[in-house]
């Protein structure tokens, strides 16, 4: 019983010696020192365009199906960055199957009208599937290379100057090996709305 | 698929050129050596015994050592269960929270206390910054060194050759906290933060987006809580889609990063265990041997994931692989992690007890989905969680030292101390507690309407979730099947309205804590009938276990053991998947 008691007297101050170290003092000074060295990142690297907050440059947007913009991948959650969740359906879902189905659909639909030759064999996976956090900031290179001919269309530039722009704009892997490549859809629809507003 | 495997391979060579680095340094932590962060925490050391009333030099027996981690543990979970219950009165709740439904607060408070990291709820949605620092941060550190330390007694019981004495457990929990997690955690989420994931105390943000819509930003101390989740194998995400969300991780590297936070302490401990022991090769032969389970696990399921599902099949989507595309399953996975990083992190975060996803485990296909249910179904000794991995393996390798000595008709020893009958009753308890558990939870969660309420998925996926959710619970791994519910909220963010399934909360808590603490007593146990027993030199006739014959018995007695206990269950769920293209 002694020893018992002993033991809850000492966890009970180790357990305020630990909140007090651990969960205040570090991340109040993880906080302070991230802000100071690296307030952008620490903040949400967020993207301003005339003094005004349009966004962070890490979560996606929806882009609407607006044809002047690349679009994002399909977002169980329509890019909210609030409140997150997986799209949870298993790999025999009749429901996702028919999701993928419906997607694939749209995607050639508004495709198709500025590439006439694409087919549902060209079709990139990212561009049909729903990404895990639903705000994938990344589409792949290929599904960006299909959507320039539209964006090159309406907004009336030369489909290189687009594909230069995609170049730009993709985040490579980590020492060239770890990850993979993504489009940055956000900095790429900034990008071209300030060359060729409209 | 080559440069997939590529990324896999320099992955393992750099954790294992780590590994000797670590390792070493944690058994001096272990043995209380000065270490080249004794100038700087050493005031805080003494400080800190002073404070607890406790002198270092005290050993305990097993018995006193494994009272000081359940009284400690307890009390833990009843702070975290008040702080849990009064979030709307504490300070940095810039969103307005109101605490959620008490189920839930049971079921988060023993997931978190025992290493699990189980989350029926999102954080971004129903924690505030005060509960996720002062309650869930500090947990994330002290189960995590909990487990270490029970580690740490453990092995000294096995080298001690007099008394009876395992270390004192309040030293061992100061030591490791200021000089293994805490220093480690501090460095890396400064790295982390540098590359985009958040720090901040504000408020979240809503802006207009340039198509014309609105978007919120949630934010939060998300850096500081992203280091400890890793390294502590620990898991628990502050957003709901925890690793798998631009602000926790960013990019390949922080991929990277995080992935080897999660693996280092698990795998550099075969070392630090080879070190204390005096044998070296023992310590690379088990490493050895969670290295090979693990490559299997990982192979297999990067090779389903890269195949595709049959919804993709069926829908007429291309799975292959072609230049600027991955190819592949990437329902629920991010285009910067791809099939490749988002596999690995399966694999890895499973076989560790590190609950944290980059992915949707919901949406892997059948057979990739089957991966981390087995690596679970081992017990968590491929690596494992931090401390309790390798105690964990370390009562396997009793078994197999055990079942090679019935084999040649030996009295079976483990570094020149026999085994006994009093050790294998021991190391029995230990390793069928928490599969026992797992079943009879699963069992009881399919049969009942309490427990299917919970599904999201019909046929064979649905009972993969609860399956899934049982076992990981009860491994105090903490990943999902993120469908299986317990938690709605209807009004999120915030618990306006919100409720909890009490059937889900209630037992997959009491799953938790029962199998955190039966098999780490049942260790201790082992260790404290060894502490003391006389070290008989090494003859001809002794059976080596740092030897290559040693490693392959001793993944046939894991892989054995978990394929009898589960195999039906996994032919039920994943396997039935694995097999049809049908969808249902």
């Amino acid at each position: 019983m002694n020893h018992l008691r002993k033991d809850l007297i000492t966890a009970t101050i180790a357990i305020v010696f630990f909140t007090l170290t651990l969960g205040i003092a570090y991340p109040l000074l993880t906080t302070g020192v991230s802000q100071v060295l690296f307030p952008n990142a620490s903040n949400g690297s967020r993207i301003e365009r005339d003094g005004e907050l349009v966004g962070s440059k890490l979560i996606g947007q929806d882009f609407k199906g607006l044809p002047r913009y690349f679009q994002g991948r399909p977002s169980v959650t329509e890019y909210s960055a609030d409140v997150t969740y997986f799209n949870n359906l298993g790999p025999n879902s009749k429901e996702l199957s028919e999701f993928f189905e419906e997607e694939l659909k749209t995607y050639l639909a508004r495709e198709r009208r500025y590439d006439p030759g694409l087919t549902a064999a060209e079709v990139p996976v990212d561009a049909v599937t729903t990404s895990a956090s639903g705000v994938d900031p990344h589409i792949s290179e290929a599904n960006a290379r299909i959507q320039a001919h539209r964006v090159a269309a309406v907004r009336g530039l030369p489909l290189d100057r687009v594909l230069e722009l995609i170049d730009e704009h993709t985040d490579g892997r980590f020492l060239g090996l770890f990850g993979e490549p993504g489009v940055n859809v956000l900095q790429l629809n900034l990008a071209l709305d300030e060359e060729a507003p409209r | 698929m080559t440069q997939g495997w590529l990324q896999i391979i320099v992955f393992l060579v750099v954790l294992t050129a780590l590994v000797p680095l670590l390792g070493g340094y944690i058994a001096k932590v272990f043995q209380g050596e000065r270490v080249f962060l004794s100038p700087l925490f050493g005031p805080i050391e003494r400080f800190a015994y002073r404070a607890l009333r406790v002198r270092p030099e005290e050993g305990q027996d097993w018995k006193g050592y494994a009272r000081s981690i359940v009284v400690f543990s307890l009390l833990s979970w009843l702070v975290l269960y008040l702080i849990l219950r009064t979030q709307s009165i504490q300070p940095f709740n810039p969103e307005g929270f109101d605490s959620g439904p008490w189920n839930l607060s049971f079921n988060t408070a023993s997931s978190f206390v025992t290493n699990t990291n189980w989350q029926y709820y999102g954080g971004e949605t129903t924690l505030t910054y005060f509960v996720q620092m002062a309650g869930l941060t500090v947990q994330n550190f002290v189960s995590a060194a909990v487990g270490i330390a029970a580690l740490a007694a453990v092995i000294r019981g096995f080298v001690a050759r007099t008394g009876a004495s395992l270390g004192n457990f309040w030293a061992d929990l100061v030591r490791i906290n200021l000089y293994i997690l805490l220093p480690l955690s501090f460095i890396t989420a400064l790295v982390l933060v540098s590359q985009g994931v958040i720090q901040t105390l504000d408020a979240s943000q809503t802006f207009n987006t340039i198509a014309g819509g609105s978007q919120t930003l949630a934010l939060g101390p998300v850096a500081s809580q992203e280091a400890i989740k890793e390294l502590g194998t620990n898991g628990g995400g502050f957003f709901n889609v925890n690793s798998a969300m631009p602000f926790e991780n960013p990019s390949g590297f922080t991929n990277f990063i995080e992935l080897m936070l999660i693996l280092i302490v698990p795998a550099s401990l075969t070392y630090t265990f080879g070190r204390m022991i005096g044998n070296r090769r023992q310590g690379w032969a088990l490493y050895a041997a969670m290295m090979a389970m693990f490559i299997v696990a990982v192979a297999v399921v990067y090779t389903a994931e890269q195949h595709g599902s049959p919804a993709q099949h069926h829908a007429g989507v291309l799975t292959s692989a072609f230049d600027g595309s991955t190819g592949g399953n990437m329902e629920g996975k991010e285009q910067r992690f791809g099939i490749s990083e988002t596999s690995l992190w399966t694999a890895i975060t499973t076989v560790t007890s590190c609950g944290a996803v980059n992915g949707a485990l919901d949406s892997l296909t059948g057979i990739g989905g089957l991966v981390p249910l087995a690596n679970m179904g081992t017990g968590e000794v491929v690596f494992g969680g931090v401390g309790s991995g390798l105690y964990y393996m370390l009562l396997f390798v009793l078994l197999t030292v055990f079942i090679a000595g019935l084999m040649v008709g030996r009295t079976p020893e483990f570094l020149g101390k026999k085994i006994e009958s009093r050790e294998v009753k021991l190391v029995l308890v230990g390793v069928l507690v928490t599969p026992l558990l797992v079943l009879f939870a699963t069992a009881w969660a399919v049969a009942s309407p309490d427990g299917t309420q919970s599904i999201y998925n019909s046929g064979p996926q649905g009972f993969s979730e609860s399956l899934y959710a049982y076992m990981s619970q009860a491994n105090n791994n903490g990943s999902a099947f993120a469908g299986y519910t317990g938690f709605l909220q209807p009004n999120a963010p915030g618990n306006l309205g919100a409720e909890a399934f009490s059937f889900a909360n209630l037992l997959g808590g009491m799953v938790m804590l029962f199998s955190r603490f039966l098999p780490m007593i049942a260790a201790l146990a082992v260790a404290g009938s060894l502490a003391g027993k006389k070290v008989a030199p090494a003859g001809a006739g002794t059976f080596r276990a740092d030897s290559p014959t040693f490693v392959i018995l001793l993944i046939g007695v894991v892989v054995i053991v978990a394929a009898l206990t589960f195999f039906p269950a996994f032919l039920l769920g994943p396997i039935v998947q694995g097999l049809t293209d049908q969808l249902f």
